[in-house]
Parts: structure tokens; C-alpha cells; sequence
């Protein structure tokens, strides 16, 4: 084909200057934008009125009220307390038993491939639908779990209907729904390392207890700062799970961020501190965010250099 | 259809043949049960069509928002008779009760014109009203010219029909002369005792007449019945649900009240009141002894099913939850009745907190007039004999029908004491809350504090008095207080 046909065959009527090229590419990122940031501004101004459903007379701007209401509320205060102290037990345990669960299956067979497909499953279960499962096994008259707790003694384990064992039990089932997830991506990271430095510590005779800690992990925590930081999002976040076994309950026991805007908001009709609670919970993301990114950041630059 | 049948179901329709009558009239003519229903739903049309215009709205369409429930099942398999009188069509979304008011809330904050009318309790009419999503159904009802002659509003018991009528004002009485009628009743539950009586036969106690005998009851039934039977079952989730059905209506036996109403109209909460305290004390010490362990995730449906299975001894819950364990696959079916219950000794009567079940009319309809037509249908006397007769349409809210001999008869045949309990009790069934829009957020934070009163992180009075400054200050900020 010659140029002269290319030139022939060139639509004449779609010419986009150089100057306006990189806008029109960026445009569907824009509107993307747009869909997310109307919601979000929407909420800042819904955060900074007095806004029940059920008192439409009685809208107008409070300013900051909601959000000062909040800080001289215990129960706010609980709601953080709790909301971070399940993300962070969540997370925690689920990188731990991940990390675990990765290393036993890191070496590639039929087996070990077969079991991390089934150890998929319980990501594949809605956390909804987990949680009903788990609150019937837990169930002390005929569940499963409360039979097992009897059997070494712990006859009257209240699981999630106690303030006690409240917590655990739904730490419980946030573990068992997501370690999966944890673990799939600390595999990949895993059977995806370079085998030279692993081959020259063997050589070596190298303990294996100093590769684990000074090779594989350094060399896996980009994978793990990965997968902390979106499991630790979702976790505090969590609603599914902890409104499906206890609705917040007992007491004020699990009324984390996304429980108490829920009911704020389809209870109570208070679009006011609904919307204060939401961009609270995503200053708080935001800030955990900036954080494990730019500690992710950090670690590619000195891998680049260190290349 | 043959002249005979014909007058014999005329005269019926006119009143001057009972039911009974009826239908021994029409088994003498050869006609079988499900011929003589299909001639009498026929002539019910016809008798419905001959003094109304029910063909104003012939070929509109309207669509219902509906919960998953026994009595939307009987309105659903009455609705071609609805289609047939009015030439309407009618089309509807059912959603489970788990996510139906959140359905409903969407959809009229949204003020989106797709439902015409929808299924509502009255207490969420405290909200829905004046948001200013749903109509005063006063305009129409009082209209001649859209309302059917013989409709029969009166008919509906006084305290059901008040207790979805508010004027909007927080702390203003329920059926008040200037009260909006947002919603229309259309079947009830009144909370009382269903019970095992196996169970209380084997444990040689009988049904409790107040309170105290009600923890005695329930603790020695416990002792006695043994293998993991709890004595008595009772709402606990965090929730609104668990303060309206068997404890409010004990509470407001003993005359203590949610909230206050000062004569300038300000409320204030009084849950902390000494007659309170006492009251929340036995009723903690009761679920303490004898509920079920699991108790703070306890949901109606919990409740029912641990007595339709035998794991509970008896409940202080909705009737009808009673009626439903006491049939189908349950283990218990067939072995369960029903009293009505007094929890204060010094109280004459029975007056028990209500849930009704009602329809209510979306202000965004775009056909109101269309959509009263089915509403009038719906809540009428045909209908609620239908469903009451030949559906579970356990405990409607027209007194004609609960009159119905039929009706009791199949009562009393599979359910026996249902109706001796519901007429024990209904002349003081009403809504026994304040009306104000802040319910939700009150009750949910007392049935929250009676959790941690249950599980002693809390004692009754510290946490009584915590509840009361908490929902002071919330009345308060929303200018109620």
C-alpha cells in the first residue's frame, strides 16, 4: 500500500488537533469523575445541613453542627473505636493466616493448586449470606459451632449475642470470607519472586527461618502492603457481615461507621448526620490511603534503585 | 347461573341469608365448595358494581409496592375479581420484609412516580407524612362521588382506624379531629400470649394472668420441660421491633408511657420513671431466667419458629405469629393456643400495642383517584370476608367480618381460643406510642439499652436514666423538646 492511498483512505472530518487531543483522552476518566464527585460534593453539602426526611420544614445549613455533635458524642467515639479495632483485628489475622495458607501452597502441584481453588470458595459467598450461615452454626440451641464449644467445655458461648464474644464472632466470619482473598494474592506474589536469591541462600545453607525474614518477606511486602490496603478499606467499611448478625448489637457493641449511616439514614431519615458520618468514615480512608501508598511508593523507588 | 342459586346468593348479599345458610342452601342445589366460592365471588362483583361506578378508571394501570407477606398472598389471589369489577389493571413488586421499607423509603425520597400505592405500617407513616410523601386518604374516603356506598368505613374497629390517623403535630393524639388519615388499616396484630400446651400440662402451670406470673411461669417451665427449652419468647435484635410488640404492650398496661407531652406540646422522654424502672427490671429479669440465650438477635422470625419447633415454651409476640407456627410443617402444629394477657394484676382488660398492616397512597401517583379505587377495593368488607374465609387473612380489621360466622367457625375449628383471645383483647388494641417522627431513633436506642440491661452492662436504673437524658437531647436538637 502506498502513501498515497493511506492519504486517500484517511477520514478527512475527525482531525483532532494536538493541542485538544489529550483532553478528549482523558474524557471518559472525567466523566468517570463526574458520576463519583456529584454524590461526594452532594453528601459535603447534605453533611453541613440539618436534614431529616421526616422534618422537611426544618431543613437548613447547621454548618459544622452534625460533625460537632459527633465529637462531643461518646457514642461517636465508640463507633471509631470499634470500627477501627475490627479493621484492624481483621486485617491483622487475615495476612497472618494468608501468609500462612500462601506459604504451604507456594510450591506448585496438582494438590496445592486444587486446594487454593476450594480455599476460593468462601470469597465466591456473599458476606450477607455468610453471615446467615454463620449465625445458625452459632445458633446455641442447634447450631454446629455451639455443639463443637460445648465439647471443650465452653457450655454457654453466647457468640454474637453477648457484648463479650460479640466481636470475635464476627471477626470470626470477616476471616473466614476474606482470607482467601488475602491469601490469592500473597501466592501470586509468592510464585511470582525470583528464584536466584532463594537458590544462592540454599547453596548457602542459609536457616530457613533467615530467608523468611530477610528475603521473602522485604521481597513480598509490596504484595502485602497490596492486599493490607484494600482488605483494610473494606474492612472498615464492613457492614454486611456485622448488620446480618447483630443489626450493631448488643448494646452499642459493633456500631461501626457504615451500621450507624444506615440507620441514620433508612431509620432514622437524618440525612444530615448520615452524610457527616459517611465523609468522616472517607477522611479516614482517605488518610489510611495516603499512607500505605505512599509506603508502597517508597518501596518501588528503593527497589528501582537497589535494580 | 341458575336462577336458584342466583337469589339464594342475592339473598345472602342483601343480608337476609347468613353464610351458613348460604352455603348449606347452595350444597343442597349439588354445587361443591369450590363452585359455590366461584358463584359467590361473582355475585359479591356484581353486588359490588350495582351501586358505584367501579368502571370510572376502566383500562388504567397502577403498580403496588408490596411485602412479602400472607396477607399480599390473599389480596394476590383476589386481584382479578378487583380487575374484573373495575376493568384495572393492577401490577405489583413483592420484596422480602428484610429489605422492603428500604425499598420504600427509596422510592418515595426519590419522589419517583412509579408506585401508586404500597404497604406500610402506621408507624412509618410518622415519617412518610410529613416528608410529604404520602396523601391524606381523607379526601377520598369522605367523597361520595369516589367512594363506594358500601364501603363501610365504620365498620373498621375505631381503635385500629384512629391509630393510623395523625395530624402531624409530634405528641398529637392519634384520631384527632384534625387528623390525616395516611394510611387505611388493613389487618392487624394484636401481641398476646400463644403458648404450648403440652409443654404446660407436662410442667402443671397454667396460662399467666399478669406479669409476676408470667416469670414464674416461664422460669418453672424452663425447669421443669428441660432438653433446652426456654420458657418464654421475646423479641431482643437492636431494633425498633423489639419495643413495639409484647413489651410495649405490657409497659403500657401498667400506664408508663414512651414519651411525655408538656402542655405547651414539648416531649420528653418517661422511661426513667419509678413505675418504668420497676417494669424494665422484671422484664430484664425475665429474659435474664428464661429467654432464649441468643436473645439480642431475636427477630419475630426467631420467636416464631423456636415455638412452631418446640424450643420455646410459649411467646408474648403477635397473635398471628401464634397462628402461623400452629400450622403447616411445624412441629407444634396443631399443639399450641392462644390467651390474651394482662400484665398488669390491677388492670381490668388487655390492651396491647398494635402492628398494622395497611395501605397507604403515594403522593407522586400520577392516578390517585384510579389508585383509591383499589385501595376502597382492598380494605373493603368483600375482600377482607375473602381473605379472612378462604386465605390467612388472620386478623382483619373489619368487625363485620370477625362477626362472620364462617369465619370463626374455621377459627375456632383449627385455632381454638384465637377468637376468644382477639375478643379479649381487641376493645383495647390501639397504638399505645406517641406519634412523633423521631420513633425510630428512639425505640431503636431503647431496645439497644434494654440489651445492655439484659446482659448487665448496665444496671435498669443507671441505664433508664441514661436513655431518658439521650432521647432529651435528641428531641431537643430536632426541636421537638
Amino acid at each position: 500500500m502506498t502513501a498515497a492511498t493511506i492519504q486517500r483512505n484517511r477520514p478527512s472530518g475527525f482531525r483532532i488537533s494536538k493541542r485538544v487531543l489529550p483532553y478528549v483522552l482523558s474524557l471518559p476518566a472525567l466523566l468517570v469523575c463526574i458520576g463519583i464527585l456529584i454524590p461526594f460534593l452532594t453528601s459535603v453539602v447534605y453533611s453541613f445541613q440539618r436534614y431529616r426526611l421526616s422534618q422537611p420544614w426544618a431543613r437548613q445549613v447547621n454548618w459544622g453542627d452534625n460533625y460537632i455533635s459527633f465529637f462531643t458524642d461518646p457514642k461517636f467515639w465508640n463507633t471509631l473505636k470499634v470500627s477501627l479495632l475490627y479493621a484492624g483485628t481483621t486485617v491483622v489475622l487475615e495476612l497472618l493466616l494468608g501468609l500462612a495458607i500462601a506459604l504451604l501452597l507456594q510450591k506448585r502441584s496438582t494438590l496445592n493448586n486444587f486446594i487454593s481453588i476450594m480455599l476460593l470458595m468462601p470469597l465466591m459467598t456473599a458476606p450477607a449470606l455468610a453471615a446467615l450461615m454463620w449465625k445458625l452454626m452459632t445458633n446455641p440451641g442447634f447450631g454446629v459451632l455451639s455443639y463443637l464449644a460445648s465439647l471443650i467445655g465452653l457450655q454457654d458461648f453466647r457468640w454474637a449475642s453477648s457484648p463479650s464474644t460479640a466481636l470475635f464472632t464476627v471477626v470470626l466470619v470477616d476471616i473466614w470470607v476474606y482470607t482467601p482473598f488475602i491469601m490469592i494474592l500473597l501466592l501470586a506474589g509468592l510464585r511470582s519472586l525470583p528464584t536466584q536469591p532463594f537458590e544462592a541462600a540454599a547453596l548457602d545453607g542459609v536457616p530457613r527461618s533467615f530467608v523468611f525474614f530477610r528475603i521473602t518477606l522485604p521481597m513480598l511486602t509490596p504484595y502485602i502492603l497490596t492486599a493490607t490496603l484494600f482488605r483494610l478499606l473494606d474492612s472498615i467499611q464492613q457492614f454486611d457481615i456485622i448488620y446480618a448478625m447483630t443489626q450493631g448489637g448488643p448494646g452499642d457493641t459493633l456500631t461501626v461507621f457504615q451500621v450507624e449511616a444506615y440507620l441514620n439514614f433508612f431509620q432514622s431519615t437524618n440525612v444530615g448526620r448520615s452524610a457527616a458520618l459517611m465523609i468522616i468514615l472517607w477522611a479516614i480512608t482517605y488518610f489510611l490511603s495516603n499512607i500505605f501508598i505512599k509506603n508502597w511508593l517508597r518501596l518501588r523507588e528503593r527497589a528501582r534503585g537497589q535494580a | 347461573m341458575h336462577e336458584k342459586e342466583k337469589d339464594l346468593i342475592d339473598a345472602f348479599l342483601r343480608g337476609q341469608v347468613d353464610r351458613r345458610g348460604l352455603i348449606k342452601g347452595l350444597g343442597a342445589m349439588g354445587l361443591a365448595a369450590g363452585t359455590a366460592g366461584t358463584l359467590l365471588n361473582l355475585g359479591q362483583t356484581r353486588a359490588l358494581a350495582a351501586d358505584f361506578d367501579w368502571q370510572a378508571h376502566k383500562g388504567k394501570t397502577i403498580k403496588l409496592l408490596l411485602n412479602k407477606h400472607p396477607y399480599a398472598d390473599a389480596m394476590i389471589a383476589d386481584l382479578e375479581n378487583f380487575k374484573k369489577l373495575t376493568g384495572m389493571n393492577v401490577v405489583y413488586d413483592v420484596f422480602p420484609e428484610d429489605v422492603y421499607f428500604d425499598k420504600v423509603t427509596a422510592a418515595l425520597s426519590a419522589s419517583s412516580p412509579e408506585y401508586d400505592a404500597f404497604m406500610t405500617g402506621a408507624y412509618m407513616t410518622w415519617t412518610y407524612g410529613p416528608a410529604g410523601w404520602i396523601t391524606d386518604l381523607n379526601e377520598w374516603i369522605k367523597d361520595p362521588a369516589k367512594t363506594n356506598p358500601n364501603y363501610a368505613w365504620d365498620d373498621i374497629l375505631p381503635g385500629v382506624k384512629s391509630s393510623c390517623a395523625w395530624n402531624g403535630k409530634p405528641g398529637g393524639a392519634l384520631g384527632s379531629e384534625d387528623a390525616k388519615q395516611w394510611c387505611i388499616p388493613w389487618a392487624f396484630e394484636q401481641n398476646n400470649i400463644t403458648y404450648n400446651k403440652g409443654m404446660f400440662d407436662k410442667a402443671g402451670v397454667g396460662v399467666p394472668g399478669n406479669l409476676d406470673e408470667m416469670i414464674t411461669t416461664a422460669a418453672k417451665l424452663q425447669k421443669d420441660i428441660g432438653s433446652g427449652v426456654y420458657g418464654i419468647g421475646v423479641r431482643g435484635s437492636r431494633s425498633w421491633a423489639t419495643i413495639h410488640p409484647g413489651f410495649l404492650s405490657a409497659y403500657s398496661n401498667f400506664n408508663e408511657k414512651d414519651l411525655t407531652v408538656s402542655a405547651d406540646g414539648k416531649l420528653s422522654a418517661a422511661m426513667n420513671t419509678a413505675g418504668s424502672k420497676a417494669f424494665h427490671a422484671k422484664w430484664v429479669q425475665m429474659i435474664q431466667e428464661s429467654g432464649p440465650k441468643d436473645w439480642s438477635t431475636y427477630t419475630w422470625y426467631q420467636v416464631g419458629t423456636d415455638l412452631g419447633a418446640g424450643a420455646s415454651a410459649m411467646i408474648f409476640d403477635a397473635d398471628c405469629l401464634g397462628y402461623f407456627m400452629n400450622g403447616g410443617d411445624n412441629k407444634m402444629a396443631g399443639k399450641l393456643a392462644y390467651a390474651a394477657f394482662t400484665a398488669n394484676p390491677e388492670a381490668k382488660a388487655s390492651t396491647p400495642n398494635i402492628w398494622i398492616w395497611s395501605l397507604a397512597m403515594s403522593n407522586f401517583s400520577k392516578d390517585k383517584d384510579a389508585t383509591w379505587y383499589f385501595l376502597q377495593w382492598a380494605s373493603g368488607p368483600e375482600h377482607g370476608l375473602f381473605g379472612a374465609t378462604k386465605m390467612d387473612f388472620v386478623d382483619p380489621v373489619r368487625q363485620s367480618v370477625w362477626k362472620d360466622e364462617m369465619f370463626r367457625e374455621k377459627l375456632n375449628k383449627s385455632y381454638p381460643g384465637y377468637v376468644e383471645m382477639f375478643d379479649a383483647s381487641a376493645a383495647g388494641a390501639s397504638i399505645k406510642f406517641t406519634a412523633q417522627p423521631l420513633f425510630f431513633d428512639l425505640t431503636t436506642e431503647w431496645a439497644a439499652t434494654l440489651q445492655k440491661m439484659v446482659a448487665k452492662e448496665v444496671p435498669v436504673d443507671e441505664g433508664l436514666d441514661k436513655l431518658a437524658e439521650s432521647i432529651n437531647g435528641q428531641l431537643r436538637e430536632a426541636g421537638l423538646g
